[in-house]
């Protein structure tokens, strides 16, 4: 413990370095701007940014880097919130009540709440990563592929057991998500599938951004479109002003809130350590869960400020704990963290168990940086609020062609190949008619992300266990949040059984 | 931004090209890349191949080696399909190159649909060969020699799991050469990517793995995880005290190629120009250190000696496919 402390004084000797200090600063600043940019993201950011860092030391690159996904992290929502276009699969879960708030003209205050979740969920996340990083990094490895599959099946019972307004509505469109999402490459059988029309553009699958942006970015904007052209709605705009006197009333609110951030802070740090789950199961979960434990569930989706905060204390947190797996294990825990790996190889650093004895100035000097850039994004975030609500205040005319340019820049920017441009369009055609049919377009989305990363951990343990599905209830991880996956997933269902009890014996007595 | 440098620069070749004329009137100018290059990468972000394509482009961004960055694009679609049937339709592109592995031969040769012949892509350099050892968990105590893994994987029979980077991949045909020499029941279990197939060992989640050794170095240097046998001609140098399977008496000597290689139909004068500056680069401290950290091996290949290498390897890995019955 007291080591521990040392240890990480001296990191902050390291961070207080002017040089270093002003990459913390810039990397912040540049990360909220990437992050808000729907479809640029942190992964892109930090790719296209990885070769300049051999300007700097090792330390203070990869303390530019880490600023640069914290920002994006707090970025991402802002996207989220004012456009409803989720810049990233982690910000997805913050449309959910950002975009109702910012519609009922309290963009302001979503904004705050997202950014002062993010600086508590990281707070959190980084204190809990200096002092319990090397068990956890056990447990981060004996996660094999069972364990994987279990936890995907959690986030998509607090999903489904969320119980939207038709089930079967849900269902159709989570169907549909697992369908594009098997488009493209199988890695277990080693052969491409599902490549419709032989198109080559299908062989690397449906990116999770095109169908993101395709169905809020175009099918969000067809929606005010015609809202337009029926009489003169505002959707896409806010009457939101921020003046000290709102922002005072907007933290005084979010006291109320500590519940569904704390737990989002905890929630989200503990999934981000496990490999390859990353921060948006992390954050879609903490959504559930904060619904689940609110005493007015029925709000969420109308602009519930818990909605915003637990998923966004969530991903920041998930964030930080990506890292841990990095570090020690040399495998990383969300995309962003792969390219900081490839960074890592130029550095000349190997990441793994002795990283932490043999560079111990680049790891405390990196924990460290997180404190730092953790203060700096929250104060920088703040800072901007007041530009962002100007933006918003653009009349529609001039603000729907920047946002539609924005769209196709972002769908085209990952792959860099026209076809997912088009494909993209399509989407938000579809999308559009979808939603005039009244089905939830969020669960497709959902089950594109999760899809992925759920289907190969199924079939992986299906060939180990040859087939048997108790290779999900017989081991000491997987048991347990498999149970607690059914449970949930029921739990709407028993829910409505002991309603109907309820109300019926009364009439038997 | 380096459009301005850019721009600089063809007046300071259009300079240049004047003095040397004025000067030596027989050297002509030589070609070097108008545009931004296209360096696409046969896998996705994040893995070893696109560590290394990462590596190259900032060790000829730090040195000024190009007048032009290098962009990397990464197409992992289909094994590599997706990229080899971008990088075929850029016939006589001159700023388009690909960084390959050994997918290079078995994917056009499971997937003959795709059209693609490699014979008609232009040779550049062949950077590296990457290794394979046996590893498994240093917790079996019980397992120090190949003899011993033998024992322990033919008493477990189907319920021995190997992990390894996807069904028909490098891993996959040493596993069933494994299975073939020693006459085991080993099952494969594919996973995304080598970082996770080494994690899967190191967490105990799988019995043996044929990682590469830049896969397994952090473990291995921890302690977690040890190496029994190389599927190398000689010993490695980091690893002086693993035997190889040569040595053990079985022909199992395997490698994988890292390798540029350049649009069908590049020009004579753009191939030679991404030869020398790639030779440059295989030069480079930077990138001599990389090989001897990660324990990479080969010398560096051009030109016509890497067609014929090329040639070679694919009629190697057609005969080795079709052992393993995924081609007729």
């Amino acid at each position: 413990m007291l080591e521990t402390i040392q240890l990480l004084a001296q990191g902050f000797v390291v961070v207080f370095e002017p040089q270093n200090l002003l990459l913390i600063i810039a990397g912040c600043t540049l990360g909220l701007f990437i992050g808000a940019m729907p479809g640029l993201g942190s992964v892109n950011g930090v790719a296209i940014l990885l070769p300049l860092t051999f300007l700097v030391p090792p330390t203070g690159a990869i303390i530019f880097l880490a600023a640069i996904y914290y920002g994006a992290m707090y970025g991402g929502a802002i996207s989220s919130i004012m456009l409803g276009i989720p810049g990233a699969s982690t910000a997805v879960a913050t449309t959910f009540d950002g975009r109702p708030l910012a519609k009922q003209g309290m963009a302001d205050k979503a904004l705050i709440g997202a950014a002062v979740a993010s600086f508590v969920g990281g707070s959190i996340s980084v204190v809990l990563f200096t002092f319990f990083a090397p068990p956890l990094a056990h447990v981060a490895l004996v996660f094999g592929a069972p364990e994987e599959f279990a936890l995907m099946m959690l986030a998509f019972a607090t999903f489904v057991g969320l119980g939207g307004d038709d089930i079967f509505k849900t269902l159709f469109s989570i169907c549909i998500g697992l369908v594009l999402s098997a488009v493209g490459f199988d890695i277990i059988s080693g052969e491409p599938r599902l490549v419709l029309w032989d198109i080559t553009g299908f062989l690397h699958g449906i990116n999770f951004l095109v169908l993101a942006i395709g169905v809020y970015g175009i099918g969000e904007m067809l929606w005010t479109v015609e809202e337009h052209a029926l009489g003169g709605g505002k959707s896409m705009l806010s009457d939101a002003t921020v003046t000290v006197k709102r922002t005072i009333a907007a933290l005084r609110e979010l006291v109320k809130t500590w519940k569904a951030t704390v737990m989002g802070s905890f929630l989200g740090y503990f999934v981000g350590i496990l490999p390859a789950a990353g921060a948006t199961p992390g954050s879609l979960m903490a959504y559930g869960i904060a619904k689940q434990m609110s005493s007015e569930p029925d709000k969420f989706g109308d602009g519930a400020i818990e909605g915003v905060c637990a998923p966004e204390a969530a991903n920041n947190a998930a964030s930080t704990g990506s890292m841990l797996p990095m570090l020690t294990l040399g495998i990383p825990g969300s995309p962003t963290t792969a390219i900081l790996l490839g960074g890592m190889v130029i550095w000349g650093l190997e990441p793994g168990p002795r990283l932490f004895v043999d560079h111990s100035e680049f790891v405390w000097g990196l924990i460290a940086s997180l404190y730092a850039a953790n203060l700096f994004t929250l104060l920088i975030n703040i800072a901007f609020i007041p530009v962002f609500i100007k933006v918003l205040k653009t009349p529609f005319t001039i603000l729907a062609p920047i946002i539609f340019t924005l769209c196709l820049i972002g769908g085209y920017a990952p792959t860099q190949d026209m076809h997912d441009v088009w494909l993209m369009i399509v989407f938000g055609i579809v999308g559009y008619l979808m939603r005039k049919l009244d089905y939830p377009l969020a669960p497709a989305v959902l089950a594109i992300v999760l899809g992925p990363l759920a289907e190969p951990a199924m079939r992986q343990s299906l060939i180990i266990s040859e087939g048997s599905f108790m290779i999900f209830f017989n081991r000491a991880y997987a048991g347990p949040i498999m149970v607690a996956a059914l449970l949930l997933l029921f739990l709407p269902l028993f829910k409505m059984l002991y309603d109907r009890m309820r109300a019926t014996k009364p009439a038997a007595e | 931004m380096y459009k301005s440098k850019h721009t600089l620069k063809k007046m300071a070749c259009a300079l240049g090209v004047s003095t040397i004329l004025a000067a030596m009137p027989i050297v002509g100018h030589a070609w070097e890349p108008q545009k931004p290059v296209e360096f696409v990468v046969m896998a996705g972000k994040g893995g070893g191949a696109d560590k290394a394509v990462r590596l190259l482009q900032s060790i000829i961004a730090s040195d000024n080696m190009a007048p032009v960055p290098f962009t990397p694009v990464n197409k992992p679609g289909g094994s590599g399909a997706e990229a080899l049937v971008h990088v075929n339709g850029k016939k006589g592109d001159n700023h388009t190159i690909m960084f390959t592995l050994n997918s290079f031969y078995t994917t056009p040769l499971r997937q003959p649909g795709l059209g693609i012949d490699i014979a008609t892509f232009t040779p550049i350099a062949r950077m590296a060969e990457d290794t394979f050892l046996l590893w498994v968990n240093s917790d079996r105590k019980d397992i120090n020699n190949v003899a011993d893994f033998v024992k322990a994987a033919k008493a477990k029979g189907s319920g021995w799991i190997m992990a390894g980077t996807g069904k028909n991949s490098e891993d996959n045909l040493l596993t069933d050469f494994l299975n073939t020499a020693y006459d085991l029941k080993m099952k494969y279990v594919p996973y995304k990517g080598g970082g996770k197939v080494a994690k899967e060992l190191a967490g105990n989640n799988a019995d043996s793995t044929v990682n590469n050794p830049s896969e397994q170095l952090g473990f291995y240097e921890a302690g977690t995880t040890k190496a029994l046998a190389a599927f190398t001609g000689q010993r490695l140098p980091m690893f002086p005290n693993t035997p190889t399977f040569k040595e053990l008496g079985s022909d199992m000597v395997y490698y994988m190629q890292r390798t540029v290689v350049g649009a069908p139909g590049m020009s004579k004068e753009a191939s030679a120009y991404y030869q020398e500056l790639f030779t440059r680069v295989y030069n480079s401290p930077k990138w001599q250190q990389y090989i001897s950290k990660k324990s990479l091996q080969g010398d560096l290949l051009a030109g016509d000696a890497l067609m014929a290498y090329w040639m070679k390897e694919r009629d190697i890995h057609e005969v080795m496919l079709k052992k393993m019955g995924a081609i007729k």
